[in-house]
């Protein structure tokens, strides 16, 4: 690694002031890509502005929703269990990510803006309707998770912005939501395919105890008659899919055929052929699309089903 | 161009001097001549250079060196005692084989300490976990799971002894 200088600026502003005023310089949070890129020498920074000393950034504010300060580690999401009840999805994506060491270090919003097609964030930050804050010199602009990136390893960021925070709004009380991430190995892996579901279960004019009801369910594959005979409408349908297309992508017909319906078999086959038909997987030494496109087609299904049963166990 | 920096390293003050593209491991390997944490992979795949830093384990092949200002480094060579008494891990590990080649022992050692030091009790799918970033290519890992067991247990027995004094 060729000498660079590195910098501990305490702000955002002061952080945006020294990448304008010096050349070749690069934002580094956690490192764990960044660091990596300089070793294989696929970037050479003059100087590097660490963001790691901005304590605005660090800040995890459940008041209103969720705001994930873009300094916060995955190892942060995966340890609170505010978070874990409300936004599971997110913290199925944090606790798969690397390594634990990995983990310690490495930031979310890091691994958004690093934007690799497997980035494990992305599927569940999509299906939660995320909302990425962002700070450069004409200001504070907020984009929707959905238009920040662009290709592999490409966002929308200018040269200088800073991701601040990231947004994510509160849900009904009946929503769960389930990220699965399809890998050979439990641990230090990229997905195969990743998969994320958010569901909102209509409670309105339920008797009481509906969710209990549905909790003596023997398996989960026992849920979907169950779902049907109790005529229970799902809402506010998400499906996000990693790995298949250049960017994390959302299977808005897949979606849009289970949105204002009762899940049942024959359904939940529905939106998984969806779905599938919806991706665009390609082939690569980790997995051939054919496989990733049945892949794709399984983990649909039992993402909802997931996401499903989190709500009636909440 | 140097920069001077000061942080704790195995609970003493460490003034020095380094360049501020350094990584951790660097300053670690070469300058302060603790080679214990291993350079396996050099981009945080394999673990062997695990270190902990303000009681979380991370890859000091991928820290930035200007980072460890003002904070507290464990290496594997601050958990011996003075009088050279092996840390329970340590023994463990020599106790229940969880040693073959040794390359990959400090990393693992360090991952089981930062578990440890949180969760004293901790199952074996927490071991595992805890371990999930450090690879060894001998051992198949039974040796290392149960050598950390162990390790817990004798810290446990250790503590309840203390505490019933």
């Amino acid at each position: 690694m060729k000498g660079c200088d590195y910098y501990k600026p305490e702000t955002v502003g002061d952080a945006s002031r020294l990448m304008a005023s010096l050349d070749g310089a690069r934002y580094i949070a956690g490192g764990t890509d960044v660091m990596v890129l300089i070793k294989q020498k696929k970037l050479s920074p003059a100087h590097l502005i660490s963001l790691r000393n901005i304590r605005e950034l660090s800040l995890l504010d459940t008041s209103d929703g969720l705001s994930i300060g873009s300094g916060v580690t995955h190892s942060r999401i995966v340890r609170d269990a505010w978070i874990r009840d409300r936004y599971s999805a997110l913290v199925d994506a944090t606790q798969k990510i690397g390594s634990p060491q990995v983990r310690n270090v490495a930031t979310v919003a890091g691994n958004i803006c690093n934007a690799a097609p497997s980035a494990d964030t992305a599927c569940p930050l999509l299906v939660l309707d995320a909302k990425i804050r962002i700070a450069g010199k004409k200001g504070e602009r907020i984009v929707a998770i959905e238009d920040f990136f662009l290709g592999p390893n490409r966002t929308i960021l200018e040269q200088g912005e800073i991701v601040t925070a990231i947004a994510i709004p509160k849900l009904d009380e009946n929503s769960g939501s389930a990220y699965i991430k399809h890998t050979r190995r439990k641990a230090m892996e990229l997905p195969l395919v990743g998969i994320a579901a958010r569901i909102t279960l209509d409670a309105a004019d339920r008797a009481p105890g509906w969710k209990e009801s549905l909790r003596n369910a023997p398996n989960a594959e026992a849920l979907p008659g169950m779902l049907e005979a109790a005529g229970i409408v799902c809402r506010d349908v998400r499906i996000a899919m990693g790995v298949v297309s250049p960017k994390p992508m959302r299977a808005r017909k897949a979606e849009a055929a289970l949105e204002g319906k009762v899940v049942s078999e024959a359904l939940l086959d529905e939106i998984g052929a969806l779905a599938a038909s919806e991706s665009q997987p390609r082939d690569s030494f980790r997995g051939e699309a054919w496989y990733r496109k049945d892949m794709v087609q399984v983990l649909v299904r039992r993402a909802v089903l997931m996401s499903i049963e989190r709500i009636v166990n909440a | 161009m140097k920069k001077e920096i000061e942080f704790m390293l195995n609970e003493e003050k460490v003034i020095v001097e380094v360049e501020p593209h350094w990584t951790l491991l660097h300053l670690l390997r070469e300058t302060l001549e603790l080679t214990g944490a291993k350079e396996g992979c050099g981009v945080g795949e394999c673990g062997a250079c695990t270190v902990i830093v303000e009681g979380d384990a991370v890859n000091s092949c991928l820290y930035p060196v200007m980072e460890i200002e003002g904070k507290t480094v464990t290496t594997i060579e601050g958990l011996a005692k003075p009088d050279g008494t092996l840390h329970p891990l340590q023994q463990s590990f020599i106790e229940n084989n969880g040693v073959q080649c040794g390359y990959c022992t400090s990393g693992m050692i360090m991952s089981a300490k930062a578990l440890l030091d949180k969760n004293a009790d901790p199952t074996e799918n927490e071991i595992r976990t805890s371990i999930s970033g450090n690879i060894c290519r001998c051992t198949g890992y039974v040796q290392i799971v149960e050598s950390i067991k162990h390790a817990a247990g004798s810290m446990k027995n250790t503590q309840a002894a203390q505490n019933g004094k």
